[in-house]
């Protein structure tokens, strides 16, 4: 039996997990849309929005924006990182090809693959924070909402996504961001300037996108000197090991880990918490 | 170290960051959600009944079709969000030419001692401060007066700050008024001098009540002056200028301001106002004599001024 499946995942990988299930389908790549990738061979003019609206919230902008909006935002969130609308249009206008592969990765996983195809959203309704403060203390549910209530922050308050040209890539940038506060329970990080930026190196290990790398690099300019010095003495080292050794976050279903010990959920996931210093 | 110390305080809120969604631009764009509602409503009514004649008039917003009563609604909602960073924007969307424009026009206008100025869509005073720093500059003069005339009071509120730092705060010299160009119902006919309207008449609803009323309050002899963006006949700057509107301005209001979707509407409604010598007759219909072609470009047509006399 054969089957005819469109995506623009990468066909490689695809083949792997396909070939398992017996049938040898074939496969076209979609050419619908343009591909967001920053290759020589898919010359746009400058001038131009690649594709149109692709999905709520999306603003197509022309390879000229792009540019302008990347580098206006660095500066501005460097300068300024409370604009958190600033520190997200950098993200996204830096994400190029780097969403591809974390989309690639997550096709790689059973779990990933159900995130992609359930693509579920994590608000405050969807998270049931007020079920979770019920929940023992010492399990993930309980940690991330005590997290949250002392930050006093609320999942709901996350930037949209507005700049990635494709609704999956979309979907997987905005999945990134939802999750940074799982990040925080999870290694324990705190969130202050130089947790933030651990926590920025540890993604980086993880994902690669090139946001987390000008984090990482340009962050520790506004720190002390013995801010940073602990930061590369202590976290860094921490968050590179963990970052490369443990299982891709990406792919996690936090949704469904929240009644577990925060330490069964460290141990499956292969992250030590973070020195305490 | 006290710096530091506060940011580490402020970065405790880093992942409010995102709170940052502020109520000014949700403003802009639940009206323009509206806007596409009010649409569609209009289509589909429009194919039931057949009706050739709309009901209401509609007039344009930027690029899109609006009816003529939210036009209004619409361009205070802009003005609104974009009023507390105006000048800076002003500054960063012209490379600082704007201050060169504006400079020129006060010179054109050469007040004399003791006039009388209304400057409509005066808002944060860019204009008005000019003339009075003209007239005792040149004149060594304290008796000129001027009226800074604008609907927004988000803008009003700006150009009082601006002016409190000046020599003419609390003096007879400047004065701060609120209403609609299009009604001057409290200002008495043939009250004033000149009558300056500068990038504002291009936001108004019915450009030629504006001249109207602008005729009507000037004095026999009194001079109205209006700076506004223009068109740009040079095909190879005109098309470089049309690349600097649409692509770096709204991004650089999102950069500088939050506000891309205010700044997107400020270049369409650019292009949508008539070209000079358009605006010219226009002038002159309104009963203003016009010497010459009755405007000057500047830049290349970026802007221009235009001038009538009521004689």
């Amino acid at each position: 039996m054969s089957a005819r499946i469109l995506t623009r995942a990468n066909p490689s990988v695809l083949k792997q997990y396909l070939s398992r299930a017996g049938s040898s389908p074939t496969f076209t790549r979609s050419t619908r849309a343009a591909v967001p990738c920053a290759s020589i061979f898919t010359l746009r003019s400058p001038l131009k929005p690649p594709t149109g609206k692709l999905y709520e919230g999306h603003i197509p902008i022309s390879p000229l924006q792009r540019t302008i909006l990347a580098v206006g935002s660095a500066f501005t969130a460097l300068a300024n990182p409370l604009r958190g609308d600033m520190v997200a249009a950098l993200g996204e206008t830096t994400s190029g090809i780097f969403l591809n592969r974390i989309r690639d990765q997550m096709l790689q996983d059973p779990e990933g693959r159900r995130i992609l195809r359930e693509r579920p959203v994590i608000t405050s309704e969807t998270m049931q924070l007020d079920t979770l403060r019920q929940l023992p203390d010492g399990t993930f549910g309980r940690e991330y909402v005590r997290f949250l209530d002392d930050q006093q922050v609320s999942p709901d308050t996350r930037e949209p996504v507005h700049f990635v040209d494709s609704e999956e890539l979309a979907y997987v940038m905005q999945r990134y961001r939802e999750t940074h506060d799982f990040y925080h329970t999870l290694t324990g990080l705190p969130v202050t300037v130089d947790g933030e930026i651990a926590l920025k190196w540890f993604e980086m290990a993880q994902t690669g996108l090139p946001m987390t790398m000008l984090s990482s690099f340009f962050g520790p300019l506004r720190l002390s000197s013995e801010e940073r010095e602990r930061l590369f003495n202590v976290y860094v080292p921490w968050a590179l090991e963990n970052g490369s050794t443990s299982k891709l976050l990406m792919n996690v279903r936090w949704e469904e880990w929240m009644e577990k010990p925060v330490e069964e959920v460290q141990r499956e996931l292969g992250v030590q918490p973070c020195p305490q210093v | 170290m006290a710096s530091r110390t506060a940011l580490q305080q402020l970065s405790r809120r880093a992942t409010a960051l995102a709170t940052l969604a502020p109520s000014r631009t949700a403003g802009f764009s639940t009206m323009t959600k509206v806007l596409h509602q009010h649409n569609t409503n209009s289509n589909s009514s429009n194919n039931s009944n057949k009706d050739t004649s709309s009901n209401q008039a509609e007039t344009h917003f930027g690029f899109q079709n609006v009816p003529e009563n939210m036009k209004e609604a619409l361009v205070k909602q802009v003005f609104a969000n974009v009023a507390s960073k105006y000048d800076i924007m002003n500054d960063v969307m012209s490379g600082g030419v704007h201050r060169l424009w504006k400079d020129h026009f006060m010179r054109t206008l050469a007040p004399t001692p003791g006039t009388k100025l209304l400057d409509v869509a005066g808002g944060t005073g860019d204009i008005a401060m000019r003339f009075l720093d003209y007239c005792k500059e040149t004149h060594g003069d304290n008796t000129a007066s001027v009226t800074v005339f604008d609907i927004n009071p988000n803008m009003l509120e700006v150009g009082k700050e601006r002016f409190t730092k000046t020599p003419y705060h609390n003096t007879q010299q400047v004065s701060f008024m609120e209403g609609n160009a299009e009604n001057l119902e409290h200002i008495p006919d043939n009250s004033m001098d000149a009558y300056t309207i500068a990038f504002g008449i291009r936001n108004c609803t019915h450009v030629d009540r504006v001249l109207k009323e602008a005729y009507r309050v000037l004095k026999p002899g009194g001079r109205f002056m209006c700076l506004e963006f223009s068109k740009v006949e040079n095909p190879v700057i005109s098309k470089v200028y049309d690349v600097f509107s649409f692509d770096v301005i709204p991004t650089m209001g999102q950069i500088v301001a939050n506000d891309r979707d205010s700044y997107q509407y400020l270049v369409e409604s650019i292009r949508k106002f008539p070209p000079q010598k358009e605006f010219a007759k226009m002038i002159k219909d309104a009963g203003f004599t016009v010497m010459g072609q009755g405007y000057e470009d500047l830049t290349f047509g970026v802007a221009a001024i235009h001038s009538g006399f009521k004689l």
